[in-house]
């Protein structure tokens, strides 16, 4: 704790230096586009003024991201396709499917790596292989041919989010459930344990410790893997779509809004894995 | 009998044989037992993969069986080998070697400053959960269509881990270690060269490794976004709404064996290079 609030100022300090730089950034690399827009005759001054106002500007100021935010977020009604809250939670409800997905096959991989020689010995190397195939390349191919068999909509990118995020889990599973030493296991042998007590008493609890900070990379993926799936569906709805329709049509400052709400849906979620962390170790009564 | 209940059969016989051989393989204590698996699992993987195609009629436009992949992969070798030029040698190496570089320095810059350090470092692990590939499309308004935006892409989708990893590395010159060369009069440069930068290597490499399947990746996401009309990105986005899936899988076969080989090299080149670190000994 002491340590957070020990970055918090230099945390401030830095984004307002951020911003501080922003401004005069943003102020001459707008500059050409004012200058083509403005009257014949304004001077300078306008010129410059009006590149902190512009439409579609190179580099947005940062008030104007928060602005258009803001009009998206309050503007329209929830279920407008203008809203940024419908796109958001399109988005949102994809990688959550996608998360879940991977939880729960993720830890049953694990289970059965940990358990069982031979799925250790064929299926990790392969588990890990299925990493080299890079995902989000395949992803307009999934989503297309998915979408050839009749499955549109939230599950095929739930499918690619959850592929993405499933190995993190995985792999921090495997370590988290091999992590107590032989003496604890001895321990619970003398104590006449069954093979279920043991999982369920020691090496469960244990891979916990493992498993949040794995949780926290996971969300990530998925939430990236559901915003790159949203790109060949021909930008219909999510903020992958918002993103790619802002490309097209130029409108900068809905990219950036776009940009701004998936870090902030990144930063949502890192938050609650830590909740859900905390509410753990307070119900255990000790530190995970 | 039908074609699909002999296919089942032929499945069910290739499976059980090769899983009853995967067993007693896995059961062994030689080394084959070590790489047998995983390379039998595979190859079981990809028979039963042609099997099931072949056998149930898949149409090609679902999921072409691994002969026409391996088909598609010899007879498009000159797009293939265009599209590798474009992606890989124009926008991933150009922008994984200024992130990587930057992601260095600015490490270097920033252990000089506590204060700044500890400014920076949270929002540095917070960018790695950030869905960096997203700022393809400004890039491209910024860079313009070629590979210029993609190399950028790749840049800062490669600085952020670099950074973190680096300023970890470089503080982990031990004391004893810093104490003995400042017993040498060893000023901040000559420490810095001599002790923490070696020091940091091990540290280095955790980032080079995880950034060259991430600018990968990165270059060929970037491309969904506009491209002229070449690079792996393209390619698969454009050959998959056209239905011609085996060209798509060998781009992505391609990718996976770019990857791979990229991966194998740094793990070599960090066995040359940190030899003394105690995963190696």
């Amino acid at each position: 704790m002491i340590n957070r609030l020990g970055s918090a100022l230099p945390v401030a300090a830095v984004l307002l230096a951020l911003v501080a730089v922003w401004y005069p950034v943003a102020m001459w690399m707008n500059h050409d586009a004012a200058a083509s827009l403005a009257d014949e005759g304004a001077s300078a001054g306008d010129v410059w003024r009006s590149t902190l106002s512009l439409d579609r500007p190179l580099l947005p100021a940062p008030h104007q991201v928060a602005g258009e935010i803001l009009d998206e977020l309050s503007g329209y009604p929830v279920s407008s396709p203008r809203s940024l809250v419908f796109h958001a939670g399109v988005t949102a409800g994809a990688a959550l499917c996608g998360f879940a997905i991977a939880v729960v096959l993720g830890t049953a991989l694990a289970v059965g790596i940990v358990h069982a020689r031979t799925l250790d010995r064929s299926l990790m190397p392969w588990v890990i292989a299925s990493q080299t195939v890079p995902v989000l390349a395949i992803a307009p191919m999934v989503i297309v041919v998915l979408g050839h068999a009749g499955l549109t909509g939230l599950w095929p990118k739930a499918l690619i989010a959850g592929w993405l995020s499933f190995f993190p889990i995985t792999t921090a599973m495997v370590t988290g459930l091999r992590a107590p030493d032989p003496m604890q296991r001895d321990l619970m042998r003398t104590y006449a344990a069954s093979g279920v007590q043991v999982f369920t008493q020691l090496r469960w609890p244990a891979s916990m410790a493992f498993l949040f900070p794995a949780l926290k990379v996971a969300g990530a993926l998925a939430l990236v893997g559901a915003i790159v799936a949203e790109l060949p569906t021909g930008a219909q709805a999510g903020l992958g779509a918002r993103l790619l329709a802002g490309s097209y049509y130029g409108q900068t400052l809905q990219i950036w809004a776009a940009l701004f709400t998936a870090g902030a849906l990144a930063m949502l979620a890192t938050g609650v894995v830590a909740l859900a962390q905390a509410g753990l170790a307070r119900a255990w009564g000790g530190r995970l | 009998m039908g074609r699909a209940a002999v296919t089942t059969l032929l499945l069910f016989g290739v499976l059980a044989g090769g899983g009853g051989l995967l067993w007693r393989l896995a059961r062994g204590r030689r080394a084959a037992a070590r790489i047998g698996p995983p390379v039998l699992f595979g190859l079981l993987l990809l028979a039963a993969w042609q099997v099931a195609c072949i056998g149930y009629g898949v149409p090609g436009v679902l999921l072409p069986p691994p002969s026409a992949i391996a088909w598609a992969f010899a007879t498009h070798l000159p797009t293939l080998g265009v599209d590798w030029v474009q992606t890989v040698l124009r926008a991933v190496l150009p922008g994984y070697a200024i992130g990587c570089a930057a992601g260095l320095c600015a490490a270097i810059a920033l252990d000089r400053s506590d204060f700044l350090r500890r400014g920076v470092m949270p929002l540095g692990s917070l960018a790695a959960a950030m869905p960096i590939v997203g700022i393809a499309p400004i890039m491209v308004m910024w860079f313009g269509f070629d590979w210029p935006s993609k190399a950028a892409v790749v840049a800062v989708m490669t600085f952020f881990p670099t950074l973190v990893q680096a300023t970890a590395g470089l503080a982990a010159a031990g004391a004893v270690e810093r104490d003995l060369m400042r017993g040498y009069g060893a000023g901040y440069l000559a420490t810095l060269l001599r002790l923490r930068l070696p020091a940091a290597v091990p540290f280095l490499f955790v980032a080079l490794k995880l950034n060259a399947t991430l600018a990968l990746i990165g270059a060929i996401v970037a491309e969904f976004f506009g491209t002229p009309v070449v690079g792996m990105g393209f390619r698969i986005s454009t050959e998959a709404t056209r239905m011609n899936l085996d060209l798509v899988w060998a781009e992505i076969v391609l990718a996976s064996l770019t990857g791979t080989l990229a991966f194998a090299a740094l793990s070599l080149l960090e066995r040359r290079v940190a030899f003394w670190h105690p995963s190696f000994r």
